[in-house]
């Protein structure tokens, strides 16, 4: 099948950037879209130019790497996919497809389609650990977790930190970023000490980065190739709302 | 007390304060709508009510003071939150497509400036400059009945009225959410809960202009 692809170029992080329009005439419905993007890649070196830069790694859906909007829907149109899973037959023969990266103040355009995602690790720095005492490991049944608290726990542990969530939302808001990480340590018994300080810390250090707020569009599980539910959202509300009551604001350096 | 103040610096604080007064001026519309609704038992009811709300004194001034701490408060939080989210995303997309959002959810800002515009023509008209046609001060409600047989009047009062449904049908589920009061299981409350809760106070406050216009009330 024909596609025209109109890709966003940017030489660098200070560069305006453009969208450039890529015919590619012989696109094969097996292929996933970063195959697509990887034919037009083996073409443009050819000839010369430079390659469309963009992040992937596992390409099976799993790591979080690859990413970008297509045609206005984060990951492409099919849901609880990740760009690498979304496979051509999706398309239309003859379909214009606009491909963008993710947009955000806190998620920098570095080149191309590719961000920079720092500001997400800093998130998880702030506050999305546990104070578990290292050495040997404890024994398996000494803390009894309930299978549907352990399940909703790795529901919210699925996140794969794409951002995707990020880029949908209408106000570039980590919301439900950061409600996967507060509730996938805050829902098991291991991580209730901080609780309430992981909420404030990181919700604090998301709001420091430059995201917008949550106006609980509900766009961002929408666009989750996780599928992970708004609910998480209201979970890290609960917590940051209770520890803003009682807690005091600590620093980092007193855990 | 210090870690809530530390809070509101925090979009998220400033949401919660949202929610929170949000709520609290739900609960003035459903008084306020109570009140009004007495128009249908006749004059006496709806002016015996208003001498009653007249007669408690410090009391209806404090209540007053309190709607309007909520109201200002609210507005600061959604403006700073607005400017905050539009400078969240300072280039935006070429194209983009939404999957979820409702066009309520796109518009508070807007609708809830408008409805702001409208508690001002409101509270001139009744309240301040008591511009209404033919003002009595003691005969509330021959002051409705006379305001409201105005068409122009009635369709700026309904049209208020539909806007602030636009705002409290994405305010209804958006408070609770913030609030953390949704769990598992909340599409109902987003999609139904939120949704009646807004029709029911929207219905009753423009059933009064209609009635007035129909001529069941006169």
């Amino acid at each position: 099948m024909k596609l025209t692809l109109r890709i966003w170029r940017q030489d660098g992080p200070r560069d305006k950037g453009k969208f450039v329009a890529y015919p590619v005439d012989d696109v094969a419905e097996d292929m996933s879209f970063l195959e697509m993007l990887d034919v037009l890649n083996e073409r443009l070196t050819l000839k010369g130019e430079r390659p469309v830069a963009f992040d992937s790694d596992c390409r099976e859906g799993i790591c979080g790497a690859c990413g970008f909007m297509v045609s206005g829907v984060a990951h492409g149109p099919q849901k609880l996919t990740t760009a690498c899973q979304l496979f051509m037959r999706h398309f239309k023969d003859g379909e214009t497809v606009v491909v963008e990266p993710f947009r955000a103040r806190a998620l920098p355009v570095l080149k191309d389609l590719i961000i920079d995602r720092s500001a997400l690790d800093a998130i998880v720095q702030a506050g999305g650990f546990i104070s578990a005492r290292t050495g040997s490991a404890p024994e398996a049944n000494a803390m009894l977790i309930a299978k549907p608290v352990a399940d909703r726990s790795m529901d919210a542990a699925a996140c794969i930190g794409c951002g995707a969530c990020i880029a949908a939302c209408p106000n570039a808001s980590a919301m439900l970023f950061t409600a996967a990480k507060v509730s996938h340590l805050g829902l098991l018994p291991q991580g209730q000490p901080e609780r309430r300080q992981r909420a404030l810390r990181m919700v604090a250090k998301m709001n420091e980065l430059g995201f917008g707020g949550c106006s609980n569009h509900g766009e961002c599980e929408a666009a989750c190739p996780k599928g992970i539910s708004i609910d998480f959202i209201a979970r890290l509300n609960r917590d940051y709302l209770s520890g803003s009551l009682f807690e005091k604001p600590e620093p980092l350096s007193s855990v | 007390m210090l870690a809530v103040l530390a809070s509101y610096r925090t979009l998220l604080g400033k949401k919660g304060a949202m929610a929170i007064t949000g709520a609290a001026l739900f609960l003035f519309l459903i008084g306020h709508l109570l009140g009004n609704v007495q128009i249908f038992f006749g004059p006496e009811h709806l002016n015996g009510y208003a001498a009653f709300l007249k007669s408690t004194g410090e009391v209806i001034w404090i209540m007053r003071a309190g709607v309007m701490a909520c109201f200002l408060l609210h507005i600061y939080s959604s403006l700073m939150v607005t400017v905050a989210n539009q400078q969240a995303r300072p280039q935006g997309y070429a194209t983009k497509r939404s999957l979820e959002t409702s066009f309520a959810a796109r518009t508070m800002i807007y609708t809830g400036s408008t409805v702001l515009l409208y508690v001002i023509y409101h509270l001139m008209m009744f309240t301040f400059l008591r511009t209404g046609p033919g003002y009595s001060p003691h005969d509330v409600y021959r002051n409705v009945v006379l305001s409201f047989q105005q068409p122009a009047i009635s369709a700026v009062y309904i049209a208020a009225m539909l806007l602030l449904g636009a705002h409290l049908f994405h305010g209804a589920w958006s408070m609770a959410h913030t609030l953390g009061l949704s769990g598992p299981g909340y599409k109902p409350w987003r999609r139904m809960v939120g949704p009646a809760v807004a029709a029911a106070i929207v219905a009753g406050y423009i059933s009064i202009p209609v009635a007035v216009l129909a001529g069941w009330v006169r």
